[in-house]
Parts: C-alpha cells; sequence; structure tokens
C-alpha cells in the first residue's frame, strides 16, 4: 500500500447563498503521507471550515478528486461516505460532541456500534481506549460530571477506537484554558509518536506549532505549505 | 445498528424524560385499556350467561312451553306484543296431550307463579316467588335438600297445604329454629313447610332463594292461574340429544291440538337455553363489532401524539443525530433508532394498557355482578397494536431525522 493517506486534486466546493453563487474552494490540492502531523491554518472565510468538512467526509466536492486511503471518496453516495467515516476518520470537534445523556463509556462504544462490533468485544476496546487517554476511573461517568479537558479525553479516545486512518481534530482546544490543552496537545503528540496520522483544523499559532507541517488557506485557495521544527508540549 | 441496542437506548429516553414520556403514551394506553377491559367483561359475560345463565336458569335439556316467551331481549314491537296477548293460555287439556304423544322419555311438571308475601308470626316477606308445581319439578330443578323432603304424590294429588321454602326466606322468617314442620302464611293462606332447599346463590345479583314451591293444586294456585291453565309447562329429556327431538315433537303436538294451517305462526312458545341465550349472543356480537372502530379511534389518536412527539425529540436531538451521522450512522441506522424508540414508547403504553385493562376487569368482576375473564388473545392483539401504532407513527419522524445534513445537523445548538 502507498504511504499516501490523502490525495486531494483541484477540489472545489461552491455553494449557493441565495442567488449568490459563493465558491468556497477554488482548487485546492494536497498530499498527506502516513504519520504525517499537520495543521491547517487560515483566517476566518478563508475555506478552512468547508475544507475540513471535506476531509471528514462530511460533505461531498462541486469538482475534483479526493482519494482517502486508497478509495476515491469524492464521488460516493451518502451512506458509503457513512462507512468511510466510521473506518477512516476520527473525529475532535472543539465542543466535544458527546452524547450528553450517555457515560463516558457508551461515548467511546458508538463508533464500534455502527462498525457492527459485537457488545462484548465493544466493550472492551472503548475501556482500552479510555485507559490509553488516562480516563480508565471515569468510564461510567456522563459528560456533565467530567471536566472540559476529560471530555475531550473522551472525545480522542472515541475517535480512535475503530482505528481510524486520520485523526481530524476541529481546533481542538477552542473551548480549553492553556493548561489543559497543553494536556490535549501532548496526548496528540504522543499519539502521533505512535503511528497515528493527525489532521489539526485551527487559527491558533500556538496549536500549530505542534505540527511539522503547516497548509495555510486563503480565499478558497492554498496560500503556503511549510515544513517547522515542531514544539513538543511541556 | 442492532435492535436490542435500539431499544436500550429507547428506554434510557423514556426513562430521562419520565413524565414526558407518559403523556406521550396515554392515547395508546387509553385505547389499549378499553380493548382489554371491554373483551374481558363480554368474554366473561359469555361464559357466565352459558354456564350459569343457561344452565342453571333454564337448563340444558330442558325447556318450557308457554303461552309467550318471558326471557327476551331487547324490545318487542307494539304489534308482537298484541298478537302475544291474543294467543291462547296453555291449558290441562294441552299438558296431557303433549304428555300422552310425547315418544321420548321425559319428565313434566306444570307451574304458576307470582310475586308475593310470606308471613310467619310477626315477620314478613315481600316479593317472593311463589309457585306451584307437580312433584317432578324438584328433578328437574336439580334441587338438593338442605332439610326436610319434597311432597310426595300423595300430598300433590290432594292439593295438601305444604310448602318447600328457599334457602333466603328460611333465614328471613325463621332465624335460628328448622323451619321444617312450622307454619307460614303464604298470601292469606297457612302452609306447612316440610322442606328447606340449598342455597342457590346469585345471578345478576339478584337472590334466586327467594321463593317458595307448593303442590300445582294447593289452595294457593287460585292466586297465581284460573282453573284449568297454567303459566307453563316443564318438559326435562335425559339427554341434550333427545331433548331436541322432544321440542321438535312438541311443537308438532301443538301444532296439530291448535289446529294451525302451514302458513300459520305458532301461537305458542317454547323457551329452550339456546333461545334465551340468542338475544344475549346478538348483544354481544353488536359489541365487537364495534370495539375495533372505538379502539382504532384513540390508537389513531395515540398515534398521532407519539408522532408529535418524535417530531420534537428529532428537533430537540438534531445534534445528536449530527454526531451519530459524523461517527458514521447510515441513513437506515438512524431510520431504525427513531422508528425502535416509538415502537418502543407506544409498547410500554400497551403493557400499560393492558395491566390496567386487566385490572379494570377483575374491579368489575369484584364490585358489580357484572362477571369478567380477561381473552388471552385479547394481550396478543393488544402488544401487536402498541408496537404497530408506534412503528407507524414513527416513520415519518424517523425519515426526517434520517436525511438530516450532518454538518448542518452539526452546527445547531
Amino acid at each position: 500500500m502507498s504511504d499516501l493517506v490523502i490525495q486531494i486534486v483541484d477540489l472545489t466546493r461552491e455553494y449557493l447563498m441565495g442567488v449568490e453563487r459563493v465558491q468556497a474552494l477554488k482548487g485546492v490540492s494536497l498530499e498527506i503521507t502516513r504519520n504525517e502531523y499537520v495543521a491547517i491554518m487560515g483566517p476566518s472565510g478563508s475555506g478552512k471550515s468547508t475544507m475540513m468538512n471535506m476531509l471528514g467526509c462530511l460533505d461531498t466536492p462541486s469538482s475534483g478528486e479526493y482519494w482517502l486511503n486508497g478509495q476515491e471518496v469524492s464521488r460516493m453516495p451518502d451512506d458509503a461516505l457513512a462507512r468511510v467515516r466510521n473506518r477512516e476518520i476520527g473525529f475532535v470537534f472543539q465542543t466535544f460532541n458527546l452524547l450528553p445523556r450517555a457515560s463516558a463509556l457508551q461515548n467511546v462504544e458508538l463508533p464500534l456500534v455502527y462498525a457492527g462490533v459485537g457488545s462484548r468485544d465493544r466493550r472492551a476496546r472503548a475501556r482500552a481506549a479510555l485507559e490509553r487517554v488516562g480516563l480508565g476511573n471515569r468510564m461510567d461517568h456522563k459528560p456533565n460530571e467530567l471536566s472540559g479537558g476529560q471530555r475531550q479525553r473522551v472525545a480522542i479516545a472515541r475517535a480512535l477506537v475503530n482505528e481510524p486512518s486520520i485523526l481530524l481534530a476541529d481546533e481542538p482546544t477552542g473551548n480549553l484554558d492553556s493548561a489543559t490543552s497543553a494536556d490535549v496537545m501532548r496526548v496528540f503528540d504522543r499519539l502521533q509518536a505512535q503511528g497515528q496520522t493527525i489532521i489539526v483544523v485551527t487559527h491558533e499559532a500556538e496549536i500549530a506549532a505542534h505540527a511539522a507541517r503547516v497548509v495555510t488557506l486563503k480565499d478558497g485557495l492554498v496560500a503556503s505549505d511549510n515544513r517547522q521544527e515542531r514544539v513538543q508540549a511541556a | 445498528m442492532p435492535v436490542l441496542e435500539a431499544v436500550r437506548m429507547a428506554f434510557n429516553t423514556l426513562w430521562t424524560q419520565k413524565l414526558k414520556s407518559f403523556f406521550s403514551l396515554i392515547g395508546v394506553l387509553i385505547g389499549v385499556t378499553f380493548l382489554i377491559a371491554v373483551v374481558s367483561i363480554v368474554q366473561g359475560m359469555n361464559v357466565y350467561m352459558e354456564e350459569e345463565f343457561a344452565n342453571r336458569l333454564v337448563g340444558l335439556n330442558t325447556f318450557q312451553l308457554r303461552r309467550v316467551p318471558n326471557m327476551q331481549m331487547g324490545n318487542i314491537t307494539e304489534e308482537t306484543w298484541r298478537e302475544w296477548m291474543r294467543r291462547p293460555r296453555i291449558n290441562n287439556e294441552d299438558a296431557r296431550f303433549v304428555e300422552a304423544k310425547l315418544e321420548t322419555p321425559a319428565l313434566f311438571s306444570r307451574s304458576c307463579d307470582e310475586d308475593g308475601r310470606v308471613t310467619v308470626g310477626n315477620r314478613s316477606a315481600k316479593g317472593i316467588s311463589l309457585s306451584v308445581v307437580d312433584a317432578p319439578y324438584f328433578k328437574i330443578k336439580n334441587y338438593e335438600f338442605s332439610a326436610g323432603r319434597p311432597f310426595t304424590a300423595q300430598e300433590a294429588r290432594a292439593g295438601s297445604p305444604v310448602a318447600v321454602i328457599g334457602s333466603e326466606v328460611a333465614e328471613k322468617l325463621f332465624p335460628g329454629v328448622d323451619p321444617v314442620g312450622r307454619l307460614a302464611t303464604i298470601g292469606t293462606l297457612p302452609y306447612r313447610v316440610i322442606g328447606v332447599i340449598q342455597k342457590q346463590g346469585t345471578l345478576f345479583g339478584f337472590s334466586m332463594d327467594k321463593f317458595v314451591i307448593m303442590p300445582f293444586d294447593s289452595p294457593a294456585r287460585r292466586q297465581a292461574c284460573r282453573l284449568a291453565y297454567m303459566d307453563e309447562l316443564h318438559v326435562q329429556s335425559p339427554s341434550v340429544a333427545t331433548m331436541s327431538q322432544a321440542v321438535e315433537r312438541t311443537q308438532e303436538l301443538m301444532r296439530v291440538r291448535r289446529r294451525l294451517r302451514p302458513h300459520q305462526a305458532d301461537n305458542f312458545a317454547i323457551q329452550t337455553a339456546e333461545g334465551a341465550l340468542s338475544g344475549w349472543k346478538t348483544i354481544s356480537a353488536v359489541l365487537f363489532a364495534a370495539l375495533p372502530g372505538l379502539v382504532a379511534i384513540s390508537l389513531v389518536v395515540g398515534g398521532i401524539v407519539i408522532m408529535n412527539i418524535m417530531l420534537m425529540a428529532v428537533s430537540e436531538r438534531t445534534r445528536e443525530i449530527g454526531i451519530r451521522k459524523a461517527l458514521g450512522a447510515k441513513r437506515r441506522d438512524i431510520l431504525a433508532q427513531f422508528i425502535i424508540e416509538s415502537a418502543t414508547i407506544s409498547t410500554v403504553g400497551a403493557l400499560i394498557g393492558i395491566a390496567l385493562g386487566i385490572g379494570l376487569a377483575y374491579l368489575v368482576k369484584a364490585f358489580t355482578p357484572l362477571p369478567a375473564a380477561v381473552a388471552p388473545w385479547s394481550i396478543g392483539v393488544g402488544v401487536l397494536l402498541g408496537v404497530a401504532v408506534g412503528m407507524i407513527a414513527g416513520v415519518y419522524p424517523a425519515s426526517r431525522a434520517s436525511r438530516l445534513d450532518p454538518i448542518a445537523a452539526l452546527r445547531t445548538e
């Protein structure tokens, strides 16, 4: 298998806002290899969110190609995309997006439920994932019984439980104070060291500094694509 | 997604929103309660009518030859009534004729009845059924004696003033003493009590033990019917099979005796247990015919309520749906989740309804003379209706949920 995880060729995305045609992405090309740590940056309106939706297979492009782990996902129907999201992508959101009425363990089990994993196996894997992020003693807590940092770690455990090709994080520290932010970034660093491919969408330079590569978008195009010396979380 | 998982999630939702869930399932609950209770009561009535009413009051292999039927359910028209009143009464000659010509073995007893007063010393009881009968009557009615004896052939022939009384009459008029051998004033006539019949219990709440039985030719007959006439002739056959022969033969004999032409209707009535039940059968058929409509109305209302609740749930949980989709839920996973949730709410409603319906049936049984017997099939139908109503009501909200765009759904607060 190729070491290329993501190959994007001349991707565009247009929206119809009333009668006006808005081009959020105007032809983006990008390649990401396995175990890379990439930050995607850009001011608001740069197409960053659209890019994130494309990368996460939540949206399909108007034109261009998107190959994820050897499959062309740019023209897949809804249910096939759902399957790709389930197997290939682990989401970490700014607002955590945990189910409020489910326990930490049940939240982490959710992707496995949709993958059709049996309940015994599911429970064991979810437990292991929570232990990996240091929440082995909080499994039965509801999200509102956990701190912000703990919630985000539950979300990371949920993202990783199905062993996805990429971990896709959207402003993962946007709702956290600086101490817990550092905490979460340490978890990311460690995961990258263990071989995980990570893409972080952010507008914070401090967060982007953890990545080995920074892709900056501007007006729906790639403005710069630089490799850099990584800052390791203390 | 596995069904069990969805059911578990549905219970989770139900449990966290107890009050709302309760209101949402009340329509189905009422519909199913109604179904179970009505079926139980009608079914109970059926059993009761057949076993108690038909067997005890009329007797399965007994029939009565009468001028007009006395057990008639429903209304009769003015015209029918007039025709009845024109009919000749049954007389001793008729009875003798039928007794002589009926080939199958049978027991016969004439009887005349009226309600009246019985007095013993300064105690008195009103509304007692006073009957004058022939000696085989006790056998026909299958009466057991708790004290004393029936009257003898001799007493019957002589028209002796002797009486057999029901247990309630004995308790009321002879408290704490043995009535046998004592005198009682029946109507205006002194009678000697010779026997007491065992307790018969109640039928539809009416006591079956408020009666006095006297020989047909004893003085009380004059108060009950005219000389040489009777209210009815009881005929008992040894079996149900010979009874139907006897019924046919009696009808023929009476038509011959009354010289009725083929086109003329009977001007007498032959009353059987089956005939007495036919009125009830009509009533229960009407109830069973109306029941599906009534149940359907409450289930439709219940279904609409559930659909609304589910639509609300979908809009309240848009973000949850977005999260599930992001994590890999397919359309049919979301569809199944909401349909199963809706079916679970409705089935819980149906189960509570079944419990309430059974409870209601037992309350009716305990506090009214109406009997009740829960029909197992109605429980099955109740559960099935609960599941079906929920699934149908869930389809539209669930399909809306399944079609939500994950990006928009994730952005909602």
